[in-house]
């Protein structure tokens, strides 16, 4: 029998066997430095991933996130240098601003029975649009707090540390996948995810869990907004473009499928620590271009996308074809 | 039979003039329901009469037009399912195949998953989960996920689900399409300890010794409006027959449905085999088995579910790739490298899991009765479309399918009429060997007799015809020949005159050698 969780296994083995790779290849590669910086350099990338983790699992898809964390990062700028809010109020106000984006488009595909791609896409222009109009040049928050949440960290001998956004990517991952797997809500979205038509008939409050998916796949956006902005210190119209694809990838490198009904929290960020370690590799080694990332985690999504559609066929019984021709 | 009565003043669900259109269809029209505490009621009508509207609008799946429904003298309108289940009503509908992605445990408890601090108590809920499943004599691996099992595991889950949800009321559309005589007799002890406690059962079925088994009463509809109630020991079959359909089902029809039938496959025998199995079988599916099909011959597969029928019939039409023995079509020897091959040398199949293997729900019912015809074309020599209305006219005459014309999205058609369109599909390719994996489920007693004439007929000009069914008595009214299956391997071959149910029974219960006549089915 082929156990349930195989699809994680792989992911996970493939990041251990990873890691170790370029352990051996690099000596101070096995730090906790690298490990803490790891995680805090992909921290707004795992926040939106887990977000979109759930909107896929439910049958959905999200491209409206890189453009929410580029607003939320303008949004915060703005009020917090020329409106001078606190940032505690600002965080609050950006954090509503993306929940109420998120459920206005959830609302829309759910009463129009819009496919979620173009309400999304839509949305994605509208919160870039938004973002500029705010303004089109990049902000720097020099607000004092700022200053203290960045140095705010858990510091190990030898140097590592576990900074703020690493901090909330744990907890929100922790959070996620309690919410996945000990609620109701979490059955909800596999539920749908599975067969909208077969939820429906067994009770699944439809409506209630499409607006809750898209809610919480903004709120988590507008986080990784906050997280990206402490961690560049400013707010720019265009910050996380192309977030989206990155994080729709992490999914599936974690063993989701874009079906929806399939995957796991868990997964996607080990599909996001993937792309971080691919990314760190290259940066130590030094000679090679940027853009080997791309391909390196091009082809790795394409394998993985083979190797889970085997595994998928072999899990649920019969590997064969439908008998249409 | 004296059902439990304590008689509160009030019926247990009473429905007074329900009304459903559908855009130029009025699939209800002021229907009268009445559900007893502590019966179990049969909803009965031919293919597209109503009844899963009946239960749809009653739960709340549909907005009704007009109508009231009242529970134990409450009025009730339920705005969905889950308002349904919170009142205590318990459903199967028709097309429910729950989630293949989530485990058994889940799709049992979806909605109403034990909590403890707030959270699913996921160890509690496979406690109960084999709890459920253990009084259906189900013991599956509850953790494992539900589409792996077989299409019978699967309605069983589903069926205890919504037992296990109906405190009150248990609406069941269907239930037993995919399962065996032994399945039927668990679920009917399961019935009738749930009507004991009071519990009122609707109970939709095309299986009419089912109804005259288990109910207490009928309520007949057609064409969306209520024909009438009797207590069952009140109304003969015949009679309820002719409720069903408006008419007299005819004579001729009921004598090919009841007498095993020979005449038109005599001589058959003498034909060269259209296909020939030598030691054809594949490792962990089905033993190898020698096979000889004749044009115009009609064999039958019987068994019990998971004895290897299903498996059989994907070899023969190359869904599985047969990795012993070979094959020969015709006097040639060939490899069957995959359906697309099967139907190029003019095999069709109808599979069992219509829902997922059969109707494509967008198209409407002409492109669905075309598409096999046209995939066995090409795509590149589209058939032209008024060849394509006169096909898709000529099978919705031939099979009675209710429709209101063949533009119309299939998945819009009652159950039973998807079907039909489905057995339309392969006629239409004029295949030299059809397969039909259990072709008459959830098809009515009229057209019924209608599918098993037009099978006759079609032999007669030639067709040769692998069929597999749990209905004994239909193997036996139209089979020349009957392989019996057990444990994944061909036990037996019964020809002519042994073909009874008797002899099919005993030799899916004895040893290999089939014993005499006696014993009868369950
Ligand atoms: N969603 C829908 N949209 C349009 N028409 C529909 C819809 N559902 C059902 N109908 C039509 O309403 C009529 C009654 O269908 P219904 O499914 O209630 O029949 P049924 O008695 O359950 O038949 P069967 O025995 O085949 O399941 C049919 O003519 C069908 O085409
Ligand atoms: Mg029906």
């Amino acid at each position: 029998m082929i156990h349930r969780f195989l699809p994680l296994i792989v992911t996970i083995a493939v990041l251990v066997v990873g890691f170790l790779l370029c352990a051996l290849q690099f000596p101070n590669f096995a730090s906790l430095r690298v490990v803490g910086n790891l995680l805090t350099d992909n921290a707004f990338l795992g926040i939106t991933a887990i977000g979109m983790t759930f909107v896929i699992l439910s049958g959905g898809i999200d491209l409206s996130v890189g453009a929410v964390i580029g607003f939320t990062t303008v949004l915060l700028a703005v009020l917090i240098e020329q409106g001078g809010w606190d940032p505690p109020a600002a965080f609050a106000a950006a954090l509503l601003a993306a929940a109420l984006f998120g459920a206005a488009m959830g609302a829309i595909i759910h009463v129009f029975r819009m496919p979620p791609f173009i309400v999304t896409l839509a949305g994605m222009f509208v919160a870039r649009g938004m973002a500029f109009v705010l303004t089109t040049d990049s902000l720097p928050i020099n607000h004092p707090l700022y200053g203290e949440l960045n140095d705010v960290a858990w510091r190990f001998d030898g140097g590592g540390k576990l900074s703020l956004p690493a901090m909330v990517l744990l907890v929100v991952l922790a959070l996620a996948v309690v919410l996945a797997h000990w609620t109701r809500f979490g059955a909800n979205l596999y539920a749908l995810g599975g067969n909208r038509q077969s939820a429906e008939l067994m009770g699944v409050p439809v409506a209630r869990t499409t607006v809750a998916v898209y809610t919480l796949s903004g709120l988590l956006a507008g986080l990784a907004g906050i997280v990206f902005s402490l961690y560049t210190g400013a707010g720019y119209s265009l910050a996380a473009t192309g977030v989206e694809l990155d994080t729709i990838t992490a999914v599936v490198i974690g063993g989701a499928q874009l079906t929806g009904g399939y995957g796991y929290v868990l997964g996607t960020f080990a599909g996001v620590l993937i792309q971080g370690l691919i990314q760190t590799y290259i940066t130590f080694d030094g000679t090679l271009s940027s853009w080997w990332t791309k391909i390196a985690i091009g082809a790795l999504l394409f394998v993985f996308i083979l190797l889970q559609k085997g595994l998928l066929a072999a899990w649920t019984g019969r590997g064969g074809e439908p008998a249409e021709a | 039979m004296t059902p439990y009565s304590p008689q509160p003043s009030a019926p247990l669900l009473a429905i007074r003039g329900l009304s459903k259109a559908f855009l130029g269809v009025q699939a209800l029209d002021g229907v009268d329901f009445t559900l007893r505490h502590g019966e179990i009621h049969a909803l009965l009508g031919e293919n597209g009469a109503g009844k899963s509207t009946l239960i749809k609008t009653l739960t709340g799946v549909y907005r009704r037009d007009a109508g009231t429904v009242a529970l134990e003298g409450r009025e009730i309108a339920p705005r969905g399912v889950e308002e349904a289940q919170r009142l205590h009503i318990g459903t199967v509908y028709q097309e429910v195949n729950l989630l293949p992605n989530l485990s058994v445990a889940e799709n049992l408890f979806l909605g109403r998953q034990p909590m403890r601090f707030g959270f699913v108590d996921r160890g509690a809920m496979r406690r109960r989960a084999r709890a459920v499943l253990s009084g259906f004599g189900l013991s599956v691996d509850v953790t494992a996920p539900l589409g792996r099992f077989s299409v019978a595991t699967q309605q069983i889950v589903a069926i205890a689900r919504a037992v296990d949800m109906s405190a009150k009321a248990l609406i069941l559309d269907e239930p037993t399409a995919s399962l065996d005589a032994q399945e039927v007799a668990v679920l009917f002890g399961v019935l009738r300890a749930l009507k004991g406690r009071g519990i009122g059962i609707v109970f939709v079925t095309h299986f009419l010794d089912q109804v005259y088994a288990v109910c207490d009463r009928i309520t007949v509809l057609r064409n969306g409006r209520l024909v009438g109630e009797r207590r069952t020991e009140d109304l003969p079959r015949l009679d309820l027959v002719a409720m069903m359909l408006g008419r007299e089902l005819e004579a001729a029809a009921h004598r090919i449905a009841a007498d095993p039938a020979a005449d038109t496959q005599a001589g058959t025998d003498a034909r060269p085999p259209l296909v020939r199995f030598r030691g054809f079988g594949k490792a962990r599916s089905v033993e190898p088995f020698d096979l000889d099909i004749r044009p115009g011959e009609v064999v039958g597969l019987a068994g019990l579910l998971g004895s290897g029928r299903t498996e059989t019939v994907r070899l023969v039409f190359g869904m599985d790739r047969a990795d012993r023995g070979e094959a020969a079509v015709d006097g040639r020897t060939l490899r069957l490298r995959g359906p697309r091959e099967a139907i190029r040398l003019g095999f069709g199949f109808c599979p069992e899991d219509r829902k997922k293997e059969g109707i494509v729900g967008e198209l409407s019912v002409r492109e669905n009765i075309v598409l096999a015809l046209q995939a066995r074309q090409g795509w590149l020599r589209p058939i032209p479309r008024r060849r394509q209305e006169e096909i898709a006219d000529r099978f919705i005459r031939l099979l009675d399918i209710r429709t209101p014309d063949a533009e119309r999205p299939i998945q819009l058609l009652s159950g039973g009429n998807q079907q039909k369109a489905l057995l339309a599909r392969w006629l239409a390719t004029e295949p030299r060997l059809l397969i039909l994996d259990e072709p008459t489920r959830g098809i009515d007693v009229g057209a019924h007799a209608e599918i098993i004439r037009l099978i006759e007929r079609l032999c007669a000009d030639g067709m040769a015809l692998l069929v597999v069914s749990s209905e004994l008595e239909e193997i036996v009214a139209y089979s020349r020949r009957v392989v019996v299956l057990r444990d994944r391997r061909h036990v037996a071959e019964l020809r002519g005159g042994e073909v009874t149910v008797d002899r099919i029974v005993s030799a899916i219960a004895s040893e290999p050698v089939p014993a005499g006549p006696e014993g009868a089915p369950a």
